[in-house]
C-alpha cells in the first residue's frame, strides 16, 4: 500500500463516523463535510466481508478491495433491490487489492463479496445518506447504454456491407490487371475498413490477415491482405525495399491475394451479421480510443500506407469511427459528464477542421508525402488533445 | 588490478573471485585522492554525490548492499568480466565500434590498451599514468579529465564482439561479408544473425558493430568519461558506430536490490537470474566447455563467457498513458503497484497461470507479457537481464523517444532468446505499445584472469607489448 493510501484511509476511519453522525440528511447545510469521503477498505475472506463503514455521504466513494481469501473474488455494490449491479469489481486474486470507484447517490444498497465467484455472496446492508456533493442524476442508463449498442451496431453492419461491395469490385480490378482503377479504389475501399477496425481486431485473427504491414511479419510468415497489394500497386525503388529489385506478383498470386482479402471479408461479414454480434458500451468506448491510438501510432507518422500513402484516408476514417463511437454514447457521457461530452464535441471538431483542409473522403486527400513538417506535427497534437478525453470515456459511461 | 595505493584494496577474496564483489566499504574518495593528487577536495565531493545518491528514487528500503551506500570499486579481473552479475549499477553508456584498421595486430593492440585502460578506470585511477592534470605540458593530458573529482561510481566495463568481426558484414542481396582478421574458424555457433522479428522496425545505424563496450556506474558521468578514453584510445583502429545512454536499471542481478520500474510504470525483472542463483548463472548464462564441442567452428575461447543481447526498444509511452488501469496490467500480468502476478500473492509469488476468473478466463491473459515471457512457456530457460531506460530527447511530433534499452546476458542466444522473442513479438499484447528500433547480439569472452596485468613503476596496470588482454584466447 502507499503512503498516500494509507494515509487518506486513516483520514478515512477518522471522518466517516463524524460525517455519517453529524449531517444526516442534511442537504442544505454544511457542505464540507459532506463531501470528505475517504476511501473504505474491503477485507474479503472465505466467509467474510468487511467494510470498513456502512454508511457514506452521497457523491465519490473509492472501495480499496483485498483478496484476504485463498480465492478469486469478486465485490459488488448492489441496488435496494439486492439485484442491481451499481458497480463491480472482478477477479481479485488472493493477496491483491482493487480499487472500486463510483459515484452514489443517497439510498439504501448492499455490499457483497464473492469469494471463488459463486453463490449470492456475502452480503451487508450498506447506506447512503444526503450530502451536498452533487451525483448528477443519470435517468435510466442501462436503457441509454442498450440504445448505444444497438446502434453501434448498426453502424458497424452498415460499414461492413459497404466494404463487402467496394472490396470486390476493388478485387475484380486487381485480378484483372485494371491497376488503375485498383489504385483509385484502394484508399476509398478501405475507408469502410479503417471506420470499425476495433470490431475486426476483436475477432482476433482476421486484422492480421487483412491488414498486417511488411514490418510486422516475421521471418517465414506469409504475407496477405491489403498491403500486399498495396505494395504491388505502388512499387517500391531498390533503395525503399531494402536494397534489392522489388518483384511484381505474377496474375496468379494476384489473383489469390485477391481472392484471400475478398474472402476474409465475408468471413467478417458473417461474424458481424451472426444475431449473436454485440459490441458492448465498454467496448465502444474503448475502440475509440484505440481508433486514435491507431491514427497515432500509424497514420500520423504515414507508417500504414508505406507504398501509397494514402494515410490520411485512414486517419479520416478512424476519426470517423470514434466520433461515431462517442455519438452514439453521448448522451450517457453528457447526464454523467457534460464538461467532457463538450470537449470532446469541441476537440472532435478541431481535428476534423485540420483534415477538412486536406480533403474529404468523397473528393480525395492530400497524399501524406505532401504535408510539411509543421501540418504534420499540428495534426499530431490534435490528435492528442482529442485521445486524452476521449481516455476518459469508458470510464465514464460504464462507471457508476 | 587496483594499484597497491588504493585504499579500497582490502576486500581481497571476494572483490577477486569470480562471485560479485563488493566495493570497498571505505571513507567516500575520488579517484584524484587515490593518485594522491588531491584529497583535500575529495571529501567535500564525495559527500555531495552522498546526499545526491540519498534523494535518489532506485533506493533500497534497505540499505544493506554497500554499492548504494558510497563509492566503491569491482575488481576487473577475474574468471568472468565484471558488469554481468555485478549489483547492476543507475546509469548506462554502451557503445558499439567498427574496426576501421585490417590489420589483424592493431587490432590486438586496440585490445590490449582497451584492458589496460578499462582495469584503471574501473579502479578509481586515471585513464593514463600522468592523469588529466599532468604530464608534459605541450602535450593534452592522457585522461579527459571531467571525473577527476569523482568517485568510481562501482564502474564495470565489459567488453563484446559483434558477428561482423568474424565473417564481416553481408551485402542486401545476402554477399557474404568479408572475414578481415581471420577469425571466422571461431565464429561461435550462437553468434547467429538475429532473425527479423514480427514488427521489428530496426534502424542499421543503431545495431550490431564489430565491439561492444558496455559501461556501467552510479553516476552517468562517470560512466560516460570511461567510452570517451576508450573511444580516445581506439582512434586509427576502431570508431564507435552508435551508443546509448541508460539511467534507471530496469533489472536486479542481485537478491540485495530492489526490483525496479521500467517507463510503464511497472515493475521489471522480477524473475531475474540473481548473483547469488550460482546453479541457474551456470546454467543459463555462461557459456559452458561443452558448447564449443557442438560447434563446427573453434569456440572455445568463449567457454566461461557469454552472449549479450541488446534491443533498443521504443515505448509509445504516449499511447499507453491513455490506457486504463484494467488494460495495463492486464497486458503486463502483473499489478502495477506491488508487481503481484495477476493470480495473487506478492511480487515473487510464482504466477498460478491455469488459475481462471470469471468466465473461466485464465487471470493472467494468454497473451500477457508475464505469461508469455515465462520460463514455463520457454522450455525452462531463463536470462539475466541488465537493461536500463533511456529517453533519447523527442520526435518531430513532440513525443518522447523513451523506452527500454533490454540488455541480457545468455548463455546461447538461439535457445534462451531467439525462441522468447519470437513468441513474445507476434503475441504479446504489450506489442501494440512497444517498437524494437535497434539490436545487437555479442559474444562476451571471460575475463582476464586475476593478478595477470602487468603493473608499472607507480604499481598502477600499465600495456605493454604481450600483456594479457580482454578476448586474448580468441587470437591464440
Amino acid at each position: 500500500m502507499s503512503r498516500r493510501s494509507a494515509t487518506a484511509l486513516a483520514l478515512a476511519a477518522l471522518v466517516l463516523p463524524l460525517t455519517a453522525a453529524c449531517v444526516p440528511n442534511d442537504t442544505a447545510g454544511d457542505g464540507a463535510s459532506g463531501a470528505a469521503t475517504g476511501p473504505l477498505t474491503v477485507r474479503s475472506t472465505a466467509d467474510a466481508c468487511e467494510v470498513s463503514a456502512t454508511s457514506v455521504p452521497a457523491g465519490p466513494v473509492t472501495f480499496s478491495v483485498t483478496n484476504a481469501g485463498d480465492d478469486v473474488t469478486e465485490f459488488y455494490l448492489l441496488g435496494e433491490d439486492g439485484l442491481r449491479v451499481v458497480a463491480e469489481v472482478e477477479n481479485i486474486g488472493p493477496g491483491l487489492s482493487r480499487d472500486l470507484v463510483a459515484q452514489v447517490r443517497p439510498g439504501t444498497y448492499f455490499t457483497s463479496c464473492k469469494p471463488g465467484m459463486v453463490g449470492d455472496g456475502i452480503r451487508a446492508e450498506f447506506t447512503v445518506t444526503e450530502s451536498d456533493s452533487a451525483v448528477t442524476p443519470t435517468g435510466d442508463t442501462a436503457d441509454q447504454l442498450a440504445a448505444a449498442e444497438t446502434q453501434y451496431v448498426a453502424y458497424v453492419k452498415d460499414q461492413v456491407g459497404a466494404l463487402v461491395a467496394a472490396t470486390q469490385e476493388f478485387a475484380d480490378a486487381y485480378a484483372a490487371g485494371d491497376d488503375a482503377k485498383a489504385r483509385d479504389l484502394y484508399a476509398s475501399t478501405r475507408v469502410h475498413w479503417e471506420r470499425i477496425e476495433p470490431v475486426a481486431e476483436s475477432f482476433g485473427d482476421l486484422d492480421p490477415l487483412l491488414d498486417l504491414r511488411e514490418a510486422d511479419l516475421e521471418d517465414g510468415q506469409t504475407w496477405t491482405g491489403w498491403h500486399l497489394v498495396e505494395k504491388d500497386l505502388w512499387q517500391p525503388t531498390p533503395d525503399a525495399n531494402g536494397g534489392v529489385a522489388y518483384t511484381p506478383l505474377t496474375p496468379e498470386q494476384r489473383k489469390a491475394a485477391a481472392d484471400d482479402i475478398v474472402a476474409n471479408t465475408a468471413k467478417l461479414q458473417a461474424q458481424v451479421t451472426d444475431p449473436d454480434f454485440t459490441f458492448e458500451a465498454f467496448q465502444i468506448g474503448n475502440g475509440a480510443k484505440e481508433l486514435l491510438d491507431e491514427v497515432a501510432t500509424g497514420k500520423v507518422t504515414g507508417e500504414e500506407e508505406i507504398w501509397s500513402h494514402t494515410d490520411l484516408w485512414d486517419f479520416q476514417s478512424n476519426v470517423d469511427g470514434a466520433r461515431v463511437a462517442f455519438e452514439v454514447l453521448q448522451d450517457v457521457v453528457t447526464a454523467k459528464d457534460p464538461d467532457l461530452a463538450a470537449q470532446l464535441d469541441e476537440r472532435f471538431e478541431a481535428l476534423q477542421s485540420l483534415l477538412t483542409a486536406q480533403g474529404s473522403v468523397e473528393t480525395g486527400f492530400t497524399p501524406y508525402t505532401d504535408l510539411t513538417d509543421a501540418q504534420v506535427k499540428e495534426l499530431a497534437a490534435a490528435v492528442d488533445a482529442l485521445s486524452e478525453p476521449l481516455s476518459q470515456l469508458t470510464a465514464t459511461v460504464t462507471g457508476a | 588490478m587496483p594499484a597497491p595505493t588504493d585504499p579500497h584494496d582490502e576486500p581481497t577474496t571476494a572483490a577477486r573471485s569470480a562471485e560479485p564483489a563488493q566495493p570497498g566499504p571505505g571513507p567516500a574518495m575520488s579517484r584524484r585522492a587515490l593518485l594522491g593528487l588531491g584529497g583535500g577536495i575529495a571529501a567535500g565531493v564525495a559527500a555531495g554525490f552522498g546526499l545526491a545518491r540519498a534523494t535518489g528514487v532506485a533506493e533500497p528500503a534497505t540499505a544493506v548492499a554497500p554499492v548504494s551506500s558510497g563509492p566503491g570499486t569491482y575488481a576487473f579481473t577475474g574468471a568472468h568480466q565484471a558488469g554481468i552479475v555485478t549489483p547492476a549499477q543507475d546509469r548506462l553508456y554502451l557503445a558499439a565500434f567498427d574496426v576501421t584498421t585490417t590489420s589483424r595486430d592493431e587490432l590486438v593492440a586496440l585490445l590490449r590498451r582497451w584492458t589496460t585502460i578499462a582495469a584503471r578506470l574501473t579502479q578509481g585511477l586515471s585513464a593514463g599514468p600522468y592523469g588529466p592534470a599532468s604530464g608534459p605540458y605541450d602535450a593534452p593530458p592522457d585522461d579527459t579529465g571531467e571525473a577527476a573529482d569523482l568517485p568510481p561510481a562501482g564502474l564495470t566495463i565489459t567488453f563484446g564482439f559483434g558477428r561482423s568481426l568474424f565473417v564481416g558484414t553481408p551485402a542486401p542481396d545476402g554477399t557474404p561479408g568479408t572475414d578481415r582478421f581471420g577469425l571466422a574458424g571461431k565464429l561461435p555457433g550462437g553468434l547467429v544473425e538475429l532473425p527479423h522479428f514480427a514488427a521489428d522496425n530496426l534502424d542499421p545505424a543503431r545495431s550490431d558493430g564489430d565491439l561492444v563496450v558496455q559501461a556501467c556506474a552510479d553516476d552517468p558521468q562517470v560512466a560516460v568519461h570511461a567510452i570517451r578514453n576508450l573511444s580516445r584510445a581506439a582512434f586509427g583502429a576502431a570508431t564507435i558506430r552508435w551508443t546509448q545512454l541508460g539511467y534507471g536499471r530496469t533489472s536486479s542481478t542481485s537478491t540485495s536490490q530492489r526490483t525496479p520500474r521500467n517507463l510503464f510504470g511497472f515493475k521489471d525483472g522480477t524473475a531475474n537470474v540473481k548473483a547469488e542463483e550460482t546453479a541457474a548463472l551456470d546454467e543459463h548464462v555462461w557459456v559452458p566447455a561443452g558448447a564449443a564441442a557442438q560447434d563446427t567452428t573453434d569456440s572455445s575461447w568463449l567457454t566461461g563467457g557469454s552472449y549479450l543481447v541488446a534491443r533498443r526498444i521504443r515505448m509509445r509511452i504516449e499511447t499507453w498513458d491513455r490506457t486504463s488501469l484494467r488494460e495495463q496490467e492486464g497486458l503486463v500480468g502483473r499489478t502495477k503497484g506491488e508487481g503481484a502476478p495477476l493470480s495473487g500473492g506478492h511480487e515473487h509469488t510464482e504466477p498460478d497461470f491455469s488459475r481462471t476468473g470469471r468466465g473461466g478466463a485464465p487471470l493472467i491473459g494468454v497473451d500477457s507479457h508475464v505469461r508469455l515471457a515465462h520460463p514455463d512457456q520457454n522450455e525452462g530457460v531463463r536470462m539475466l537481464r541488465r537493461g536500463y531506460n533511456f529517453t533519447d530527447g523527442n520526435d518531430s511530433l513532440g513525443r518522447l523517444d523513451a523506452g527500454l534499452f533490454f540488455l541480457a546476458f545468455v548463455r546461447d542466444p538461439r535457445t534462451h532468446y531467439i525462441p522468447m522473442q519470437t513468441q513474445l513479438s507476434s503475441h504479446d499484447g504489450l506489442m501494440e505499445y512497444l517498437e524494437h528500433t535497434a539490436s545487437g547480439l555479442f559474444a562476451v569472452p571471460p575475463g582476464v584472469p586475476e593478478g595477470s596485468l602487468p603493473l608499472g613503476a607507480d604499481g598502477t596496470p600499465v600495456t605493454t607489448d604481450d600483456g594479457p588482454f580482454v578476448g586474448e584466447a580468441l587470437f591464440a
